[in-house]
């Protein structure tokens, strides 16, 4: 599904990304975990398209096209979900406006007429009740005010709500208390099939147990520097980082 | 011969047509003087600094039609309120049309100025109220001067308007170019409430400047609604003055929609001489190529325990250019007083600008003023989030800029106006609002 080869990438002279390579295999669940300004949300933007960033180097391919032909919303288009580590406010624009407008541009995108509206809030009342959200909330400006795990959990009810084929989950577990994690894991796990596949970016293990990888890997520096399967995702929680610093001297 | 020399030299010969029967004669005897003394306004004057006229008072502006011009109803008919019932004051190149409109005089009085100003019964009002408020140089005098036709509106005690009151002024473009003069006098008794919405708009390419002038009166917990659309041909400008003297315990709003024009200047003015007056100032300004609009608000708080709230958004683009120039004045008996003042602004192309000053002078001690003026772009993460979750980006920034403006719209009391608004800033921005208005 995601062929990622050698990407390079960096904002100005800057060089963030420095050679990563990924595969991501429909049905799969991969982890990226990594010390701070590693790398990992920058990695995550420019999977979505941020145009801050340039590529300098490398491919990254989706579904057989190059992603860095496509403009963000062709992206989500093609079913690319980012969910944002800092999810934006947007005054003025309530949530269930904004789902509205991003699932018909989406179904524009793809040569289909607008959703019914008795089918729209058929699908916002299953996947509120499914993450516990309060019907109050979707009539608030998006993001506006939101605690930081409601934040959250509005990208998770987004995310449902658009069923894309790639997840990327930028520390969707921060800010989350444990009940609200379990919420939230138990809905990304509701949305998985054989079709679609995620990537969680986590400093924790603790979301691994509820959403459990089949890879683990370790960004550093702008590099992939170690992969390995969920225990690897303990023996970080354990030891921390230095140990693969010193490895790889 | 140039424009101010004409105007003075016009004024006697048309002395008889205007003052035929009229109770104002020597008011308007008065004004010509103030406007030969004062002449136009020039931007060596500071609240002209940002906006000039020079480039539009031009020598071969007509001061009246020559011709009657009509039009028809259905060539109009997009610029009423037509999904809904009001009343209607309606006029064409500055002459009183009965057929396009709907007034009355059944327990309060929608009519003509004209013949306000002529007929007896209305003599006591016009005595107390017209030209009390409007101070008399310049632009002012000279539409005192020269105003033959306006909307007039009456409403006695108690009295709730059941619809609300369209007033418009259709310009045909029978002239290559003229200068309007309407004037507007608007008294509201004690306890009534009113929702009046108006318009200036032309029907030609023809070049037109409007220089209109309205005088509301609030009395006593009355409650007024006042709507300005401006969103006229590019060839239109338009010089708006607007004053308000409120009473104790009213409320008065004024929502000014600038999206159209060539320059387009508000002169809004309120006076509170009642304690508990509230005062609401809201504007949407979103305007491209070479437009140009100028906000001059004022604020004069007499009396104590008073409110005004301003909220002005405007959103620029190409090179076009915005002055919001807000001024707040205290006097030392106004204690306990609340005012706020909010410009925010975007800049959508690097060559538009704005020109915001806030002008705050309080000679009380016990007052909570608050301004803010926000200069900006449209947010970019706000931009990338949005596209990240599948919405074009045309779609992203009109929604994003819809948003910005959004909060302006809420405290709009007509559904209708504010659908059509709505409907309006979505063409404006090329986009198809995705949502339920
Ligand atoms: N726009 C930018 N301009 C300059 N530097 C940037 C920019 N964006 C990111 N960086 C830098 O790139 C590095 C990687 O940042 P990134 O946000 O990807 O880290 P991260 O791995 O997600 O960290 P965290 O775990 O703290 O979220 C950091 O050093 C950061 O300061
Ligand atoms: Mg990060």
């Amino acid at each position: 599904m995601l062929d990622i080869q050698n990407l390079h990438a960096g904002v100005d002279d800057k060089n963030i990304l420095k050679g990563i390579s990924l595969k991501v295999n429909a049905g799969e669940i991969h982890a990226i975990m990594g010390p701070n300004g590693a790398g990992k949300s920058t990695f995550a933007s420019i999977l979505a398209g941020k145009e801050e960033f340039q590529v300098t180097q490398g491919t990254m391919m989706f579904e057989g096209e190059d992603l860095s032909e496509l403009s963000p919303e062709e992206r989500a288009h093609k079913g690319v979900f980012l969910s944002f580590q800092y999810p934006v406010e947007i005054p003025g624009v309530t949530v269930t406006n904004f789902i509205k407008t991003a699932i018909n541009q989406t179904r524009k995108a793809q040569g289909l007429e607008d959703m019914p509206a008795g089918e729209m809030l058929k699908q916002i009342k299953q996947v509120s009740e499914m993450l516990d959200i309060d019907r109050k909330f979707l009539s608030r400006s998006l993001n506006e005010g939101f605690s930081g795990g409601e934040k959250k959990r509005n990208e998770i009810f987004q995310m449902a709500m658009l069923a894309p084929k790639l997840a990327i989950l930028d520390e969707t577990d921060s800010g989350l208390d444990i009940d609200a994690l379990r919420i939230v894991a138990s809905g990304v796990n509701k949305l998985r099939s054989d079709q679609n596949a995620v990537i969680v970016i986590t400093h924790y293990q603790r979301l691994l147990d509820h959403i459990v990888p089949d890879f683990v890997h370790v960004l550093m520096d702008g590099k992939i520097v170690k992969s390995g399967t969920k225990e690897l995702a303990y023996e970080l929680e354990e030891k921390g980082y230095d140990w693969i610093k010193e490895a790889l001297k | 011969m140039e424009l101010k020399e004409k105007f003075i030299s016009s004024f006697l010969a048309v002395d008889d047509y205007l003052n035929e029967g009229s109770l104002v004669h020597d008011i308007r005897s008065e004004a010509i003087k103030n406007f030969e003394a004062t002449g136009f306004p020039t931007k060596k004057s500071e609240a002209w600094k940002y906006t000039s006229l020079k480039a539009l008072l031009r020598d071969d502006l007509s001061i009246f039609p020559k011709q009657e011009a009509t039009v028809e109803f259905r060539d109009v008919r997009k610029y009423f309120l037509h999904d809904l019932d009001t009343y209607k004051i309606v006029f064409v190149d500055g002459q009183y049309s009965a057929f396009l409109s709907t007034t009355t005089h059944e327990g309060m009085d929608v009519c003509l100025l004209s013949s306000a100003l002529t007929k007896d019964k209305y003599k006591a009002v016009i005595e107390n109220y017209f030209n009390q408020v409007a101070p008399q140089h310049g632009l002012n005098a000279l539409n005192t001067a020269f105003a033959k036709e306006g909307a007039y509106i009456y409403i006695p005690k108690h009295k709730e308007v059941d619809k609300p009151i369209e007033i418009l002024y259709f310009y045909t473009g029978a002239e290559s170019a003229l200068m309007l003069q309407p004037r507007n006098l608007i008294v509201v008794e004690e306890n009534a409430q009113v929702q009046i919405i108006e318009r200036h708009q032309s029907l030609s390419e023809h070049a037109v400047l409007t220089n209109a002038v309205t005088e509301i009166f609030v009395n006593q917990r009355a409650q007024v609604d006042y709507y300005k659309i401006q969103n006229d041909q590019a060839q239109a400008s338009l010089i708006d003055s607007t004053y308000v003297k409120q009473e104790r315990d009213s409320v008065c709003s004024v929502h000014t929609f600038s999206f159209g024009g060539q320059l387009t200047r508000n002169n809004l003015n309120f006076y509170q001489h009642g304690e508990h007056a509230m005062s609401i100032m809201k504007g949407i300004t979103l305007i491209e190529g070479k437009q140009h609009v100028d906000h001059n608000t004022l604020v004069h708080h007499i009396a104590p325990n008073c409110e005004s709230h301003q909220d002005y958004k405007g959103v620029y683009d190409d090179r076009s250019t915005g002055v919001f120039n807000g001024k707040i004045f205290v006097e030392k008996e106004a204690q306990k007083l609340n005012a706020f003042q909010q410009n925010n602004n975007i800049l959508i192309s690097d060559k538009a600008t704005i020109n915001s000053k806030p002008q705050l002078e309080i000679f009380a001690d016990d007052v909570k003023c608050s301004h803010g003026c926000t200069i900006g772009q449209l947010d970019e993460d706000a931009l990338f989030y949005m596209r990240a979750r599948g919405i074009n980006e045309k779609e992203a920034r009109g929604l994003l800029m819809y948003a910005f403006a959004n909060n302006v719209l809420e405290s709009v009391k007509i559904p209708e106006l504010k659908k059509r608004i709505n409907r309006i800033i979505a063409l404006k921005m090329g986009v198809k609002i995705g949502f339920d208005l």
